[in-house]
Order: structure tokens, then sequence, then C-alpha cells
């Protein structure tokens, strides 16, 4: 059933597939992400209560959507390298960290900015915020343990093992916080209720969220190509590579 | 037929191809010395042999059947004698006390008595009960050699330099051990950067160094 | 004798010819509690308020500083190599390997936290929550380190970064347990809460073992 991936395991094929899809993820991340900022952050309508400052929200949840969806991502590659044994998976879900982690600050960012006109504070512990304040720090875990190995391959081996118990740990880590904070702080917060969204303001927000899971993509391709072509430079197809791009700047 | 087989292995460490298509079959009664340059794959081969390190291509195998397999595997740890860089003797035991500790995780029930002739023979005398922290480098290297006396069962010693650390009259007195076993119908497998002095049939397989 | 009891005899044996190794974590443990009345005050109900907290916190930090001797001697001197050839199951050694590092090094701690319940003013339902929560949580403690331990047995400098992967997946038990206690504060059933770290504890039972297993291999390549 899933032959047709096993191709991908190979690292020059996965670079050429690298090469096909990212014109494609770089176009739509560009194209939705002017759309829908520029609709969302002019054109929407102001919130009836908290007026302009609820256009961070065209930021901040695509990108607390996409810090999870990244993790998940991450210990998905994680475990097909581990079942499959293939180096290029470990590769992508190295590739995919750190896009990952700056998706998880931007989250904190937008949320800690939003949470000052809305709280009057910058920080709460706000059981969101908390868990995906922890979410950054099972990241910067991930990747300090990659970095700590002078063996990549081992590096990515390791790092997939704390991907995959992290992943089994963010849905309790997240419940718990969760329950915490209603133990603790619940009253003191109006905790937002979902309250249904206007078309007008969700259409902007969807097409954002395709915006960032298109650039998560695209950066995450060209992390992953760098990281094929570093990890085999001593390969021929490496080399004709090089001589290729080299063949055609002389032509240029 | 060999007991021990390497099926066209190959080795990637940090992105390297070590080496690729070793294949070999270790037949009873051998000794196989492996060479090769520093950084040519002699340890990652005799760790692949024992199961540490999973190829990234081809099998090991054990009388014909794969040692990924967990009960072979065991079947292989049963009749196999195996000494690393690291010598597994920990310093805060004795002697005495670490033979008895391999021993007794191989389930050997080797009496004192016998433990005591090993480490005798071996030039360890009054040092049974010295805190292995305190010998010296040589003498750890005999203490973790000493488990080549205790394991009868044995029939394939893998063997990572045994002679680093030895003196003269240690290197010769474990090259005449050797030469017993493979009379006896063991096979060896080992690297080593000295000359061996006194053994003179064995066979060499080299692996070479490549970038 | 089986390969497991003589390794469990090996484990106790050497563990104890290494006892400052042993007592430093204990020591640090009660110094992180005693610095807490000199910073907040000695007033006792803050001390009473923030007690379960400051116990639960001072025996995470203090098992990260014992955490890798689990691991690290041995594999250093080649003795988990040896373990990997016996006959005999690698998951199952390990396994051991992890409950002697919990008798030697958890138990003491729990041994001695009554001591410690005095001196943060808790009361006598507080005290016994605690001894709950100690005695369900750091075989967790120990389980999911293991795992950590496992995969940077290998590195020369594996200390803080054993403290930055392992922190945040204490984080569920740090508030369940600490919640338990509050609640024995109040006089209020506290069962669910244990329920909660008893589950906790079971699911990892069930599934670090592979974990271990897999992280060791990792580090023996």
């Amino acid at each position: 059933m899933w032959k047709w991936l096993h191709p991908y395991a190979k690292p020059e094929r996965a670079y050429q597939l690298c090469h096909t899809l990212l014109p494609w993820f770089a176009t739509v991340a560009v194209v939705s992400l002017i759309i829908g900022t520029v609709w969302g952050l002019v054109f929407a309508p102001a919130d009836y209560q908290q007026g302009d400052s609820f256009r961070i929200i065209y930021i901040h949840v695509p990108s607390a959507i996409l810090s999870m969806g990244a993790y998940v991502a991450m210990a998905i590659a994680a475990a097909v390298g581990m079942i499959w044994q293939w180096r290029t998976a470990y590769m992508t879900m190295i590739a995919i960290a750190p896009v990952g982690a700056v998706m998880t600050f931007i989250a904190l960012f937008t949320g800690a900015a939003w949470g000052k006109p809305m709280w009057g504070a910058w920080w709460v512990w706000d059981a969101r915020l908390t868990s995906e304040l922890i979410l950054l720090f099972l990241y910067l875990g991930v990747m300090a343990l990659y970095a700590a190995f002078d063996d990549k391959l081992q590096a990515g081996k390791a790092a997939g093992v704390m991907a995959v118990v992290g992943v089994v740990n963010v849905p309790i880590i997240h419940y718990s916080v969760e329950w915490w904070n209603t133990l603790h702080q619940g009253a003191t917060i109006s905790k937002f209720g979902k309250p249904s969204i206007a078309p007008e303001m969700l259409w902007p927000l969807l097409i954002n969220l395709l915006g960032f899971a298109a650039f998560v993509g695209a950066i995450s391709l060209m992390r992953l190509r760098n990281e094929i072509v570093q990890r085999e430079l001593h390969r021929p197809w490496v080399a004709d590579l090089v001589a290729n791009s080299n063949a055609r700047a002389e032509k240029e | 037929m060999s007991q021990l087989q390497a099926i066209d292995l190959t080795c990637i460490r940090r992105d390297r191809a070590l080496f690729s298509g070793v294949s070999f079959d270790l037949e009873p009664s051998e000794l196989v010395l492996l060479s090769g340059l520093n950084g040519a794959g002699k340890t990652s081969l005799l760790r692949i042999l024992t199961g540490f390190i999973r190829p990234d291509e081809g099998r090991v195998m054990w009388q014909g059947e794969s040692i990924t397999n967990d009960i072979t595997r065991r079947a292989f740890a049963q009749q196999l004698v195996y000494i690393g860089h690291k010598s597994a003797v920990n310093p805060l035991a004795s002697a005495l006390e670490n033979c008895v500790y391999w021993c007794e995780q191989q389930q050997l029930t080797t009496p004192p008595s016998v433990i005591f002739d090993v480490l005798t023979t071996l030039g360890l005398v009054g040092l049974e009960d010295v805190p292995c922290g305190q010998l010296s480098a040589g003498q750890n290297r005999r203490v973790a050699l000493a488990r080549l006396w205790f394991k009868q069962s044995a029939t394939v010693w893998i063997l990572d330099e045994p002679f680093t650390a030895l003196d003269v009259a240690g290197i010769a007195l474990i090259e005449q051990h050797i030469t017993a076993f493979c009379a006896g119908g063991g096979s060896v497998i080992m690297t080593s950067h000295q000359p061996l002095v006194s053994i003179t049939q064995w066979r060499d397989i080299t692996l070479e160094y490549r970038i | 004798m089986s390969p497991y009891a003589a390794l469990l005899k090996r484990e106790m044996t050497l563990a104890f010819r290494q006892k400052s190794e042993l007592i430093q974590p204990l020591v640090f443990f009660v110094l992180v509690i005693t610095l807490f009345p000199l910073g907040v005050g000695p007033s006792p109900d803050i001390l009473q308020r923030i007690g379960p907290g400051v116990i639960w916190v001072a025996a995470i930090l203090s098992s990260l500083l014992g955490m890798e001797r689990l691991f690290r001697d041995d594999f250093q001197h080649g003795w988990l190599e040896q373990l990997a050839l016996s006959d005999a199951s690698m998951t199952g050694l390990l396994m051991l390997k992890v409950l002697s590092h919990w008798l030697v090094s958890f138990v003491p701690l729990v041994i001695i936290s009554p001591l410690l319940a005095l001196l943060l003013n808790l009361t006598e339902p507080m005290y016994w929550a605690l001894m709950a929560t100690l005695a369900l949580g750091t075989p967790l403690v120990s389980l999911v380190g293991a795992i950590a331990v496992g995969l940077t047995v290998g590195l020369n400098r594996g200390g803080v970064l054993l403290a930055l992967l392992l922190i945040p997946l204490f984080i569920p038990l740090l508030i369940f347990a600490t919640s338990a206690i509050e609640s024995a504060a109040m006089q209020l059933p506290y069962g669910p809460q244990i329920a909660i770290i008893a589950a906790l504890l079971l699911t990892t039972l069930a599934l670090s073992p592979f974990a271990i297993n897999y992280a060791v291999k990792v580090s023996l390549h």
C-alpha cells in the first residue's frame, strides 16, 4: 500500500521531489499570504468588542495551528524513519523542527501582544499560552539533542525518539495544563468562548491558514533540500548537480 | 558449514560509506585478522558482527539465521565472547568481582577457585581483591581478557584490539591462548595494530579506507 | 543464577560503593527546600501553600542530578555491550537497571520527605497525599528519565541537555501531584489526582521499555 513512497527514501529522489514541489508551495504561500493578510488587516470589519486589535488573529491563529501541525508532521517523519530506517525521513524531521519552533514563537509573541490590550498583561498563565510555551521547549529539546551528536544519522534517530515521546505527551500536557488552569485561576480570566465568527472575518483567516501551511511546507522543503545536499556532499549525484548548475551559470 | 556469515555488509557512518559489499564466512578453527588503516571501519565491522550496529545493507547470519532475530541473537550470545575497546571492567569492583559479575551475567557457574587460577595465569596474583580503578591499564586489560578462559561453550571470539596496553609477556600469553582455542575448533575474528608474534596461520581481510 | 538476578545483585553492590553519588542529590533536595522559607519568608501559611509545589519541584530537580548515573558508567566502561551479548532480553535487563536506580535514588527521598513536610508546615493529610504522589510519581520520573538518559549517554555534555529534554515532560506529573496535595490540604478527596498519576505510570510502564531499549541501541551504535 505504501510501496509508492519507498523510492523517496533515496536522497536523490527526495531532492528531486523537493525541487518539483517547492515552486508550488512557494506560489501558494506568497499568493494566499498576501490576499489573506491584506484582506484581514485592511478590509475585514473590526470586531465590535475588541476593535482593531482582534486583527492579530490573522497571524496568531494560523501560527498556533501550524505550530502543532508541524510538531505532528515532525513526529510522523520520525516514526517513518524508525519503522522503515529511512535517512531521508530523519532529514525531513530535522528540516521541519526549526520552522515549527519559529511558528510556536510567533504564536507566543502574538499571543502576548494580544494579551496586553485584552487582559492588561503581556503574559498570563492561560492554558493555551502555557501549553504553547511547553511546546516550544519540546521543539528546543529535539533540536538541541540533534545538534549534540556528531554523527547525524545517530542524531536523527535520537531526536526522533524525543519527537515521538513528545507527541505522545503533547495531549497529556495540554489537558493537564487546562485542568490546572481552571483550578487555579479560571475565575480571573474570562476565557474566550468560541464566538461564531462572521464569514467576512473567517475567509481571510482560512486563506491565511492555507498560506501559513504552504509557507511552512516551502521553508521545510528548502531546508530539506539543503540538508540532503550537505549530507550527501561526497556522492556523485551531488557533484553532477553542482557541475550542471555551474555549466548553466557559465552559459548565462 | 561455517557458523557465522557476513553477507554483503555495507556500513555508513557520518554519511560516509565505510565499506560496502563485505562478505565472508568465519570457518571453525580459523583466525581472521581484520586489517586496514585507522577509520577504515574495522571496529564498525566487528560491532556489526555482534549485532550492536545494524548494517545499512546486508545481513549477519548465525547458523543460517539472521542475528536481528532475537532468538538467534540469544543463541549466538551463548557461544560468543566479545571484548571491545571498552573493557567492561568496573573500576569500583575488584578483579575477582568483575570476573564473577561477568560469569553470572553469562550464566556460567565458575567456581572462585577457577577464577583465581585464571587470574594467576594472567599475572594478577595478589591483586584479586584490589578495586580495578587502582590497577594499571594493562592489568585492567588482563581482567577483561580473563573472560576468554571462562566461557567453555564459546565457539566464536570477536576481539577488538585485544593487545592494547599489554606487555610482551601478556601478548604472548593471549596469542598462545588464541592458538589453543583455534586448535580446539573455535573461530576468532580480531583486529590488531601489532603484528602477531607466535601465530603463523591466519586469514587476512583488508578494509580499504575510502573517502 | 539467572542473568536478571545477577544484574540486580551487581547493580545494588556497585550503587552502595558510591555512597556520595547517592547522598549528594538527597542533600541537594533538602537544600533547595531550605532555600524557600529563606526566600519567601517563614510565614506558616505561605509555606503550607507553596509546600507541595516546592517539594515536587525540588524532587524533580534533584532527580535530574542523579539521573545520568543510570546508564553513564556502564555505557562508558562497556558493560552495556556485554549485557547486550548475554542470553537475556535486553529490554528486561534495562528495566531492571531502572528499577535498581529507582530503589537507590528515590526510595530514600520518599523516606526523608516527612522531615521536609515538617519544615514546610504541611498538615497530616497533606503528608499522606505527598507520600502517595511520591510513591507513584517517582517511578514515572525514573522511567521517562531512562529514555532521555539512554539517548544522551553517549554524549559528553549530556547534563544540561537532559534537563532540557526532561523537565517539559514532567509538567503533567507536577500539576497532578501538587493538586492532590492541595486537595488534601482543603480536606477534599484527592483520589482522582492519584488515579490519574497511577494511569500515567501504567501507560509509561507499558510504553517506556521499548523506548528505553531503542534509545540505548541508538547510543550503542
